[in-house]
């Protein structure tokens, strides 16, 4: 179905037969056109998700969006009492609060963008079968929205990284911050491809719904969030550099702490990797979104 | 001649009813290496097995469907359930992908939909205007222009920053069409079976319609109410098995489509595959009895009659809180009256695994004729079965009145017991008693 939407006050003169038409449906639509033109003359609802996703997640809630930052600090005291004192797991260094905090808000971005994105089809499905909009809208949205709770989070990571500074811990942020945008936008192009995918998949295998909540747990051990790289025994760490994750986290906790190891051919072997994945993603949620109706 | 808004060539959907069915991995992948081996499909049915053939497990939907539709006509479609006028719709709405074929549009197009389409109980009602205004396709400019029309056609003025979910249900309803009804897209498109259920939206839909065909805007109207096709269509497809079988005016598609539903009724039940429901229930045939239990083909007017439905539960055990409901239907198909066990005493507290559902009307209160029914079944408040026209309730000529004579058939299909006298002026009390 390749589109284009003419705005309503722009829109051609009538003519007596062919040409002039405003929307063309066909039965195969260009592979790897996302029809980001027609996203953006839906940008309004993009935006109404976003806001949609923020908003109605807290209502009715006594501390509202403060559980943006309740939850990972909680979870960072909890990671900081098992695996930093009780278990006694290495940190490069590094303060262990500061560690595993760095950890789980980057980790938390990418595997609520993974979550949510990959039930992009079947928590959609009703409205999806009532009316036509971009379906990307959905996935965009989360991105974004997603992104804010990360903004919110990471300046809060900031407070407590100034705090431990001038209490003169050994933090020292460097030049590597400056790649942060990089590493986030790897991070987002990996847990929408990933969750794209299972999404596309999920129409007609349910089973990957149940696969999703406890593979994103158990991927989080994975990947180097509650230990650093540098830990990690030989024969392990070679099957790590395939972990696209791996190098982005890595790199965002030795940019902010100092700690760890930034390697820029991971994070290119990474990137390839995450290319590969949003294409196959790209390539799938095209297909799904013209006949997924058929098969929910 | 006005242009054309809507051009349709060679279109066909079809679908795979097997692989709509399978839902898992392993079943696909069984069926990936059962082709692999060149063994028949293991998910196919035994029906299929048997009869074989390429059409088995297959359904196409549409099946090279061609048509223009001119700016500013009012186009029906009628058909049985599963003539593919829903999918056709479907299509032109950019839900699903057609198989083959091409659709050029001229203009947006919108659709009217089943009542709070995508709204969120926990957003107020204004932010569900910018939320449901936006996923219908509109700019947030427009929906700001429109909004104080919007309130008020909605008259939800001092709600408005309230969530919707403290709305009651006609406000909900009231909010949700008055965003639909400012759309103004220049090709609207009605189906009315997403709107099944909710007679205000309903009747609001169809004023709505006639409004905007007015207007000079393209309207597609999907309908089982042929009064209405009648009233607001100036031109109507009949649709059959996915084709086209007639494209001429109203009155001609509602003739022709009623007698394909009389054809239908003529399939026994347990065979027909055009009803709706998990299967909980399914009704297996439809016949009328006597007073004393005696199957008749006809019923007679004034005479009592019991309409019975066979039924046969999925599983082996009794079912719990059944509802049976059976609608009468007139000669354009409109609905006449509706027996139900919810407006007699109560629904069936529990029902064995088969057995027959029976109605009894005292006495027939009808004109002769032929009457569609539909039926419909609904276990727990989930629809187990629904049959449009499943049968007919054929009517000979009876003695309804004691009188020997009837009321001419013009003037209505209902009889109804009266009785009739003169009364002389009221006389003055005060000269009474003089």
């Amino acid at each position: 179905m390749s589109v284009a939407i003419a705005d309503k006050g722009t829109r051609e003169p009538e003519r007596a037969d062919d040409g002039g038409w405003t929307c063309v449906i066909e039965p195969e639509g260009r592979r790897f056109d996302l029809r980001l033109g027609e996203l953006w003359h839906y940008r309004d609802l993009v935006y109404l998700f976003v806001r949609r996703d923020f908003v109605a997640q807290y209502k009715q809630t006594i501390l509202g969006p403060a559980w943006h930052l309740i939850q990972p600090l909680l979870t960072t005291i909890m990671f900081t009492v098992v695996f930093g004192r009780i278990a006694g797991l290495p940190t490069d260094g590094a303060p262990a609060f500061l560690f595993y905090m760095a950890g789980t808000v980057l980790w938390g971005y990418f595997s609520g963008v993974l979550t949510s994105v990959s039930g992009t089809f079947t928590a959609n499905a009703a409205i999806f079968g009532k009316v036509y909009f971009p379906r990307l809208a959905v996935p965009v949205a989360v991105l974004l929205s997603k992104l804010l709770a990360f903004g919110v989070q990471f300046a809060f990571l900031l407070c407590f990284l100034a705090y431990f500074r001038l209490r003169g811990a050994h933090v020292a942020p460097n030049a590597w911050v400056l790649l942060t945008p990089v590493l986030l936008v790897l991070m987002a192009a990996l847990g929408l491809g990933l969750g794209v995918i299972v999404s596309a998949l999920t129409t007609r295998y349910r089973d990957l719904a149940v696969v999703v909540t406890f593979g994103v747990q158990l991927l989080m051990f994975a990947t180097p969030v509650i230990y650093p790289m540098s830990a990690l025994p030989e024969p392990y760490r070679t099957w790590m550099a395939l972990n696209p994750i791996a190098p982005v986290m890595e790199a965002f906790r030795y940019a902010w702490l100092g700690a760890g190891e930034a390697s820029l051919a991971q994070l290119g072997l990474g990137a390839v990797v995450t290319g590969v994945i949003v294409l196959g993603g790209v390539l799938l949620f095209n297909r799904v979104e013209r006949t997924f109706m058929d098969t929910v | 001649m006005s242009a054309i808004a809507i051009r349709i060539e060679n279109l066909s959907k079809h679908y795979r009813l097997g692989q709509i069915g399978g839902g898992t991995l392993r079943e696909d992948l069984h069926r990936w290496w059962a082709g692999v081996r060149g063994q028949p499909d293991p998910a196919s049915t035994v029906d299929d097995a048997l009869v074989g053939g390429p059409s088995d497990g297959e359904l196409w939907a549409l099946s090279d469907v061609s048509l223009d539709v001119r700016q500013g006509e009012v186009l029906g479609i009628v058909g049985r359930n599963g003539a593919g006028k829903s999918t056709l719709l479907k299509v032109l709405s950019r839900i699903t992908a057609p198989t083959s074929g091409v659709v050029k549009i001229r203009g947006r197009v919108g659709s009217l939909l089943e009542v709070g389409t995508g709204f969120h109980p926990e957003l107020t009602g204004r932010e569900n205007i910018y939320l449901n205004g936006a996923i219908l396709g509109m700019r947030r400019a427009e929906i700001d222009r429109r909004m104080d029309e919007i309130v008020d056609f909605a008259g939800v003025q001092r709600f408005l920053e309230t969530p919707v979910k403290r709305y009651s249900s006609g406000m909900y309803v009231r909010l949700a069409f008055a965003v639909a009804a400012h759309l103004e897209p220049e090709i609207l498109i009605v189906d009315e079976v997403l709107a099944v259920g909710d007679a205000q939206f309903q009747k609001k839909c169809i004023g709505k319609m006639s409004e905007v065909g007015k207007g000079g805007r393209t309207v597609l109207f999907v309908s089982h109410n042929m009064p209405a096709v009648i009233k607001l269509c100036t031109r109507c497809l009949v649709m059959r098995d996915g084709r086209i079988t007639l494209d001429g005016t109203a009155e001609q598609a509602v003739e022709r489509y009623l007698g394909d539903v009389d054809e239908s009724a003529t399939v026994p039940l347990h065979s027909r595959r055009d009803r709706t429901g998990n299967g909980a229930i399914r009704f297996t045939s439809f016949g009328l009895q006597n007073a004393a239990a005696v199957p008749v083909a006809r019923a007679r007017t004034g005479a009592p009659v019991v309409l019975a439905l066979r039924y046969e539960s999925s599983g082996q055990s009794a079912c719990r809180n059944v509802h049976v409901a059976i609608a009468v239907r007139g000669h354009f198909d409109e609905h006449l009256f509706h027996l139900s066990t919810g407006s007699e005493k109560h629904d069936f507290d529990e029902v064995g695994a088969s057995g027959t559902f029976c109605c009894e009307l005292p006495f027939v209160a009808l004109q002769p004729g032929r009457y569609p029914i539909d039926i419909f079944c609904a276990v727990n408040g989930v629809t187990a079965d629904w049959v449009r026209h499943a049968g007919m309730l054929e009517v000979d000529a009876g003695d309804f009145f004691g009188s020997g004579r009837m009321p001419p058939v013009e003037q209505g299909p209902f009889l109804v017991h009266h009785r009739w006298r003169c009364e002389a002026p009221e006389v003055d009390d005060g000269v009474a008693q003089a």
